[in-house]
């Protein structure tokens, strides 16, 4: 469905992504691993439409169609959401806001209100409270809430666990494969390489802005090697 | 050193609400599209004139509002479409071009009203004085009260109980995500842009009664409206709204109690909350 093919990004002249290529296919989740400044988030960024960063070189398709230069917001109608790094909620906004400025409450195909507070209903006892308002565990269960309500088949997710208890990696290790088992596909760029291994089924792994590793999950887990030399864990 | 009575107070608070309604636009386009619009003064003296034409020629007071606010609205639109889209992001190029464009708009009003003063005529009902609290007060003072009271209520309402206002709010606090939402984001923009505008016309149509109208009347409004914003916090209703009072107050007290320092007693504390607190009393960090 997403494919990124040999894309070069630049910050101004500072060239980030030196032909970053990967794919994802339908229903499928899919990880991308590295460490912090090898390019993760400018290669989220890239696919997004999202500027800075420039691409300059390579290419983006969704389902065959190119995405270099489509406005953002023609991006995530096509059907790719985004949920950002450090979640970026509206501070001066509602939980209930955050969804109905996106879709509004009287709306009943796809992901609605209801149905959003059926899956969290976490945000559905806190639906009055702003976004700068709830604790850590719920701003991730709403960003991903908020993603949801464009109706997206593919979500990007730019470090979901940062900064979350274990038992909440846990919980939003669960939703990722509740969405998966929905048919969504998901981009998830991790630091967190075994939330990432316990729900993704490939693996890419990003160094210095090129695609240096790719394998199945399951693999990786058994090559405890790779890792070791790619992102400096034991 | 005189002190101030009850018809001061009042002549304070009417041009608080006055100010409101200017600062009001201003704020909005400030704090959503982060143009400081210095054409936002030119803006309220062409609804000024334009209200001031459309007042006489019909002999409806009520008209003249309306055209004000369509004629700066869609000066408003020419102004985003035609000129600011090319230079979004480049906070200094929108600046400098407001301003070159508050010269013009200035330059046109001139060419076409002269330098003479002119005065919208307020409708018959409106003129007069009312007498209360043992003063007699003007009427139509009383109304620039009672409008920005009504203009603050209903922007309230527009920005915390609707959609579009949701949308707003939420572009105000990051732009770049309600895109990345799928919103259009410039239509949002525009949109904003050209109520604010209105609220500039309006401001200027309503204003043009009682202040009157001439050739600097725009920079007069301008930096009163940028004292007012500074000091609410950009992007801010009830900012806005705090600061109009402030500064419509301060500058009554000024004036009447220290005449020779009526500018030090507003931009005085307008600097100190530029040094001391840049995002104003009720704003928040972009």
């Amino acid at each position: 469905m997403l494919e990124v093919e040999d894309i070069h990004s630049y910050y101004g002249d500072a060239h980030v992504l030196h032909g970053a290529t990967l794919n994802v296919g339908k229903s499928e989740v899919v990880a991308l691993l590295g460490r912090n400044g090898m390019g993760k988030t400018t290669l989220i960024r890239s696919i997004m439409g999202l500027s800075p960063p420039n691409v300059r070189q390579g290419a983006v398709r969704w389902k065959g169609e190119s995405l270099l230069g489509v406005a953002p917001h023609l991006i995530a109608r096509g059907g790719i959401a985004l949920v950002p790094q450090g979640r970026r909620l509206f501070p001066s906004l509602t939980v209930t806001e955050h969804l109905t400025v996106l879709k509004p409450a009287s709306a009943t195909h796809g992901w609605t209100v209801a149905k959003a507070f059926e899956f969290f209903p976490r945000l559905g006892e806190r639906r009055h409270h702003r976004g700068n308002q709830l604790s850590g565990g719920e701003r991730q269960m709403l960003a991903v809430a908020r993603a949801l309500m464009i109706d997206p088949e593919l979500i990007l997710m730019d470090e979901p666990s940062e900064g979350l208890a274990p038992v909440m990696v846990q919980h939003l290790e669960g939703i990722i494969a509740e969405l998966k088992r929905a048919s969504l596909s998901i981009l998830l760029v991790e630091q967190n390489l075994y939330s990432a291994l316990a729900v993704a089924d490939r693996v890419y792994i990003l160094e210095t802005g090129r695609v240096v590793h790719e394998a199945p999950a399951a693999e990786i887990a058994r090559q405890p090697e790779t890792l070791t030399r790619f992102l400096g864990v034991h | 050193m005189n002190s101030l009575n009850a018809f001061q107070l009042l002549n304070g608070l009417t041009f608080a609400a006055l100010l409101f309604i200017v600062a009001s636009g201003f704020t909005l386009i400030f704090g959503l599209l982060r143009i400081v619009n210095l054409a936002h003064g030119a803006l309220y003296l062409l609804g000024g004139y334009a209200g001031y034409a459309a007042a006489s020629a019909s002999g409806n007071f009520f008209l003249g509002i309306l055209a004000a606010m369509a004629v700066v609205a869609a000066t408003g639109l020419v102004l985003d479409q035609g000129l600011l889209r090319f230079v979004r992001g480049y906070e200094l190029r929108q600046v400098l071009l407001t301003l070159g464009v508050a010269f013009i708009l200035n330059d046109m009003t001139l060419v076409i009203f002269g330098g003479d003063t002119y005065t919208v005529p307020a409708p018959e009902f409106l003129r007069g004085a009312v007498r209360f609290a043992g003063m007699f007060y003007p009427k139509y003072r009383l109304f620039v009260l009672a409008l920005g009271i009504l203009i603050f209520i209903a922007l309230w309402l527009l920005l915390n109980k609707t959609r579009l206002g949701a949308l707003i709010r939420a572009g105000v606090d990051d732009p770049e995500m309600i895109e990345a939402m799928g919103i259009n984001i410039r239509r949002i923009f525009l949109l904003t842009f050209m109520l604010g505008a209105a609220l500039a016309g309006l401001g200027g149509a309503v204003g043009g009664a009682f202040l009157t109208l001439y050739p600097s009347a725009d920079a007069e409004i301008l930096v009163f409206s940028l004292a007012v914003v500074i000091i609410g916090g950009r992007g801010s209703l009830v900012g806005a709204a705090v600061g109009a009072l402030i500064v419509g107050l301060l500058n009554t007290v000024g004036q009447v109690m220290f005449p020779e320092f009526a500018y030090f007693v507003i931009f005085g504390p307008m600097a100190a909350i530029l040094a001391f607190r840049p995002l104003g009393l009720f704003g928040k960090a972009a």
